[in-house]
C-alpha cells in the first residue's frame, strides 16, 4: 500500500478517559476525617505513614493478581505462596552477605537491599512460571478446581519452606541505614523504612502505569482484560500474554514478599497466606482487573486498617470486611469497575 | 464457484451438550459481499463464531484461501486474513478510539493513509479519537467496530448484524460506508436481516435455518423472486398482505 508516508509519529498517549476521582478524593476524605479521631496531629502523621507503607506494599503483592484474575478470569489462590517464596529467598543474601547488613556503609545497606530484591524477583518469577505451567494451565475456566488446586498448590510449597529454612520464624534485621526514624517536623517523625517502601511502591506504581498506557504490550494487557476473546479475533495470542502477567504478577508478589518480611523482620512459611486475606479484599474493592482500582483500594484496605487498629483494636480485624460491603453496596463490582467483568 | 475463499464443509458446532450448527455447507467466493440471512436463531452468529474458531467444529472443515483452518486457534485465524466485527461490538470500552485502532493495525504504527479512510468512512471516529471508546453512542461503537476490521487490508471480513438497534439515518450512512469497502474490492461475509440493506450490498446470499444453510445463490434472484422470499425469510406477510 502508499500509505507510508506518514511519520512515525505514533506513540500511544495516556489518560484520554476521564478519571474518576470520586475513589481518591473519598479515601483522602477519610484520612482527614480520621485526624480529629485520633486527635494528636503527630500520632496521625504515624499512623498516615504507617498506612500508606503497607497500602504500597498490599498494592505491589496485589497487583499481579488483579491483572492475572481480569485476564484469564484465575482465581489464584497460590499467589500468596510467592509471598513468602520471595521473602525466603531474601535469606540467601542476607545470610553470606550478613556484613553488608550491619555495615554503616549506606551504599552496602543498599546494595544488599537491591541484591535481595533482584534475586527474589528472579526466583519468584521463574517459580511463577513453573506454576502456571504445572497447576494453573490443566484447570482453566474451572474455578471450583482453581480454588483447590492452586489452594493445594500453596500448602505443599509452605511444607517445602518448613524443609528447606525449618517450622520455626525466622528473624531478619534491617540493614543499618534503614533504621530508626527521621523527623518529619516538630514532634513529628516517620520510620525511615515506612518511607522506603513509601518510594518503592511509587516506583511500581509509576512503571506500571507507563507499561500499562504506553506500550503495545500495555495496551494488549488492558483490552485484554476487558474481553480477551476479542484480543484473539485481533490476532494475538492471549495465552503468551497471560504468561508473562503472571510471571511478572508473581515477580511483584516477591518483591512485596522481601518488602513484607523487612517490615515485620520475622519470616514464616504462613506469612503470605496472611496477607492474601488482605490482597484478595483489595483486588474485589479496587474492580477485578483494575490496577488503578487496586491502588487506590490497597491504601484505603491499609489506611483504615491502621487508623481503626489505633482507635479501636476489638473491630480492626473485622474492619476490613466492614470495608468491603461498604464499598460494594455502594459500587457492586468494585471502585474502578472494569467493563467485561 | 472456482474462486471461493472461504468453504464450508458439513461443518458442526455443539455449544454444550447443544447441537448449533448441523451440517453447514457455505461458499463465500472472494469479492463482493456474500449475505447470511435466517431468523433469530438460525445459527448465524454461531456460523461466524466457528469460523474465527472461537467456538470448535466438531465435524466438517473450514478452509480459507485454500488451507484448511479448521483446527487452527484463533489469533491464528485471524493473523491468516480474517477479521471479525461481532455482533456485539465487542470494542475496548475503556481504550481510546485511537487505541482500539492500534491495536486492531497488527503492524505497527497507525498509518496517516489508513486513518485518513477510516475518517472519510466514519467522520466520527476523527472527531472523537483521543475519547474513550465506552462513552460513543451505539452507532459509533459499532463503526468503530468496523473501523478495526478495515484499518489493515484483510482478506475476507465477516460483520454480524452491523445495522441492529440503529437509527435509520445512521443505517443509510453504514450502507454508504460498505458501498466505498465494496469498491475498494473487499470480500465480505455479512450476517444481515436488513432485507433492504442486504439487497442494496449483496451480491451473493445464502440463507440459514436450524443450523443448516437452506439456500444459497446470486442476490438478485433472490431480490427477484417474491414467493422464494416468502418461502425463506417469511418477508411476503409483512410486505404484501
Ligand atoms: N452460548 C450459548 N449457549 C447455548 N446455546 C447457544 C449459545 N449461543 C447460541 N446458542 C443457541 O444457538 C442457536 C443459534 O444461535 P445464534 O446466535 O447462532 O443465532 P443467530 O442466527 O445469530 O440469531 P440472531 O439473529 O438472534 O442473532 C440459538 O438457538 C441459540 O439459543
Ligand atoms: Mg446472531
Amino acid at each position: 500500500m502508499t500509505d507510508a508516508a506518514a511519520p512515525g509519529k505514533e506513540e500511544v498517549r495516556v489518560g484520554a478517559a476521564p478519571i474518576d476521582w470520586i475513589p481518591i478524593v473519598l479515601t483522602a476524605t477519610v484520612a482527614l476525617a480520621a485526624l480529629p479521631l485520633v486527635g494528636s496531629f503527630s500520632t496521625w502523621v504515624t499512623l498516615t505513614v504507617a498506612g500508606l507503607a503497607m497500602g504500597m506494599m498490599i498494592f505491589i503483592m496485589a497487583s499481579g493478581l488483579t491483572l492475572v484474575f481480569g485476564l484469564m478470569d484465575v482465581i489464584n489462590f497460590g499467589h500468596g505462596v510467592f509471598i513468602s517464596v520471595g521473602a525466603y529467598v531474601s535469606l540467601l543474601v542476607l545470610w553470606p552477605l550478613s556484613g553488608w547488613v550491619n555495615s554503616p556503609s549506606v551504599a552496602l545497606n543498599v546494595g544488599v537491599f537491591l541484591l535481595c530484591i533482584l534475586l527474589s524477583m528472579a526466583a519468584t518469577g521463574l517459580f511463577g512460571w513453573a506454576f502456571e505451567r504445572v497447576i494453573v494451565r490443566p484447570v482453566y475456566g474451572q474455578h471450583l478446581k482453581q480454588i483447590l488446586v492452586t489452594m493445594g498448590g500453596l500448602i505443599v510449597v509452605e511444607q517445602l519452606i518448613h524443609v528447606f529454612w525449618g517450622p520455626s520464624p525466622i528473624t531478619i534485621a534491617l540493614p543499618e541505614s534503614f533504621r530508626g526514624a527521621i523527623a518529619l517536623g516538630p514532634g513529628m517523625v516517620a520510620e525511615r523504612y515506612r518511607l522506603i517502601a513509601v518510594a518503592v511502591g511509587l516506583v511500581v506504581l509509576i512503571a506500571m502505569l507507563v507499561i500499562l498506557n504506553r506500550t503495545r504490550i500495555g495496551l494488549l494487557v488492558r483490552a485484554g482484560v476487558e474481553n480477551p476473546e476479542m484480543v484473539e479475533a485481533l490476532g494475538y495470542h492471549i495465552r503468551r500474554l497471560f504468561v508473562g502477567v503472571f510471571v511478572a504478577g508473581s515477580a511483584l508478589a516477591g518483591l512485596g514478599g522481601v518488602l513484607w518480611g523487612f517490615y515485620q523482620q520475622t519470616l514464616t512459611a504462613g506469612m503470605g497466606l496472611q496477607v492474601l486475606v488482605l490482597i484478595f479484599i483489595v483486588v474485589i474493592i479496587g474492580g477485578l482487573g483494575s490496577i488503578g482500582g487496586c491502588f487506590i483500594g490497597s491504601l484505603l484496605v491499609a489506611l483504615v486498617a491502621n487508623y481503626t487498629a489505633f482507635l479501636e483494636p476489638k473491630i480492626a480485624l473485622v474492619s476490613n470486611i466492614g470495608l468491603m460491603l461498604i464499598v460494594l453496596l455502594w459500587r457492586p463490582r468494585g471502585l474502578y469497575p472494569v467493563a467485561g467483568h | 464457484m472456482s474462486d471461493a475463499l472461504l468453504t464450508l464443509e458439513g461443518v458442526h458446532t455443539h455449544i454444550g451438550r447443544y447441537h448449533i450448527l448441523q451440517g453447514v455447507d457455505l461458499v463465500v467466493p472472494r469479492g463482493g459481499f456474500t449475505i447470511l440471512l435466517g431468523r433469530n436463531g438460525a445459527g448465524k452468529t454461531t456460523t461466524l463464531r466457528t469460523i474465527m474458531g472461537l467456538w470448535r467444529a466438531s465435524q466438517g472443515t473450514i478452509r480459507f484461501a485454500g488451507a484448511d483452518v479448521t483446527a487452527r486457534p484463533t489469533p491464528d485465524i485471524a493473523s491468516a486474513g480474517i477479521a471479525y466485527v461481532p455482533e456485539n461490538m465487542s470494542i475496548f470500552s475503556g481504550l481510546t478510539v485511537r487505541e482500539n485502532l492500534v491495536l486492531a493495525a497488527r503492524a505497527g504504527p497507525l498509518q496517516a493513509g489508513k486513518l485518513e479512510r477510516i475518517f472519510s468512512l466514519f467522520p466520527a471516529l476523527e472527531r472523537f479519537y483521543g475519547l474513550a471508546a465506552g462513552a460513543l453512542s451505539g452507532g459509533q461503537k459499532q463503526m468503530l467496530s468496523i473501523a478495526r476490521a478495515l484499518i489493515e487490508p484483510r482478506d475476507l471480513i465477516l460483520i454480524d448484524e452491523p445495522t441492529k438497534g440503529l437509527a435509520p439515518a445512521i443505517v443509510t450512512n453504514m450502507i454508504r460506508a460498505f458501498r466505498e469497502v465494496k469498491k475498494a474490492g473487499a470480500t465480505v461475509l455479512l450476517v444481515e436481516q436488513n432485507f433492504m440493506a442486504a439487497r442494496m450490498l449483496g451480491d451473493t446470499v445464502a440463507v440459514m435455518d436450524d443450523g443448516r444453510i437452506v439456500h444459497h445463490g446470486a442476490m438478485a434472484e433472490l431480490a427477484a423472486d417474491h414467493a422464494l422470499q416468502h418461502r425463506l425469510l417469511g418477508l411476503h406477510l409483512d410486505t404484501h398482505q
